[in-house]
């Protein structure tokens, strides 16, 4: 790993194994719901819900920052605490997890590489129960907004090319054939893509076991798409959790450090009245 | 407790490439099925063999991928 930019922010299933019980490494297990983690888990781990924990429940946002110097609190995590977040999908809420504590300053925050999948897959120890946790009392700092785009950036950025977008969805949701990945509820008015987005699936950095690719391999996969960190990126999916995961590559492994997930994503540019919307292959590249 | 006898198919359902995982957790097999591309969860079943718990996964993703809509472009 350490061919990546930060290489500090990953740790192998072999550092997770060998550090589950280390008073300082609180590990935490995060789906779209606790399904998975119900099921069996990294022995010590707790368990996030994306859907209920880590997403405003009643307007449509990232937690807070009270909500999440609750969440941390209750989960026993201290701002000196080791934060290690895996996840099942290759780490897609894991990294959404990952991408808020770092906007709230959470000074030591990883990934574990590969996530759910490797650690079932090695046939690691699980377990099937929830930890005791002593409730700490966290204090974030106030919320990095440069790591996050908004819609006008996005709108800035689609009009006249002031960063470069990457669209990680599936090419049929880029291409507007399908209005959400198969087999989930359509959460959008139109399909396509913002305009002047490239498309680069979120698993294309990816390898089998879930690990991510070398640092050369992600070079080459992104910069044969223009993206080489000379200037802004804007990484957006759907809802902002498979960007998260291009987002963490981009900002953490290859080190481009002007890389900020849109959030809002297609379910706010595809419901936005009078939004321009590009359909079918992306354009030709814009230089 | 330790995952056992991890395994991934692929099948086509509905029209779509679904990935089946699954292994087995003590005495109860375990089935995760997702659409591939983008690599989505779809369902997680149990059964007491592997090839019930695949079952379960490829019939309830089955029912999911096809309610999905394909639009001309």
């Amino acid at each position: 790993m350490a061919e990546y930019a930060h290489p500090e922010v990953l740790v192998s299933t072999e550092w997770v194994a060998a550090h589950a019980n280390d008073p300082k490494v609180r590990v935490a297990e995060v789906d779209v719901d606790t399904k998975a983690y119900d099921e069996a888990h990294v022995p010590g781990a707790i368990g996030w819900a994306w859907n209920t924990q880590l997403c405003d429940t009643v307007r449509r946002d990232i937690l807070s920052q009270q909500q999440f110097e609750e969440l941390m609190s209750a989960s026993g995590v201290k701002p000196d605490t080791t934060l290690v977040i895996y996840g099942d999908n290759n780490n897609w809420f894991a990294a959404w997890a990952l991408w808020q504590a770092k906007i709230y300053g959470h000074a030591d925050v990883r990934l574990m590489n590969g996530g759910r999948k490797k650690w079932l897959a090695e046939g690691r120890d699980l377990s099937t129960d929830v930890p005791p946790v002593q409730r700490a009392n966290y204090h974030a700092k106030p919320a990095d907004l440069s790591l996050r785009a908004f819609l006008p950036q996005v709108q800035e950025a689609s009009a006249h090319n002031s960063a470069a977008m990457v669209d990680v969805r599936s090419p049929q949701e880029f291409t507007g054939e399908i209005l959400a990945p198969p087999g989930l509820p359509e959460t959008c008015q139109r399909g396509g893509h913002v305009p002047g987005a490239r498309n680069i699936p979120w698993g294309k950095a990816c390898n089998d076991d879930g690990t991510f690719k070398s640092a050369e391999e992600l070079r080459n996969l992104y910069g044969g798409e223009g993206i080489d960190g000379s200037r802004p990126v804007i990484a957006y999916c759907r809802i902002g959790e498979r960007s998260s995961h291009t987002w963490f590559v981009l900002k953490y492994l290859l080190g481009f450090d002007k890389t900020t997930n849109y959030d809002g994503s297609w379910t706010e540019w595809g419901n936005l009245v009078g939004a321009p919307v590009e359909r079918g292959a992306a354009a030709a590249a814009r230089g | 407790m330790r995952a056992e006898e991890y395994q991934e198919q692929k099948f086509e359902v509905a029209g779509w490439p679904v990935n089946v995982s699954t292994y087995r957790l003590g005495t109860q097999w375990h089935a995760k099925a997702d659409n591939v591309s983008p690599g989505a969860a779809l369902c997680r079943t149990v059964g007491a063999t592997r090839e019930e718990a695949e079952q379960k996964a490829v019939a309830r993703a089955g029912e999911l991928l096809g309610r999905t809509r394909r639009h001309a472009v």
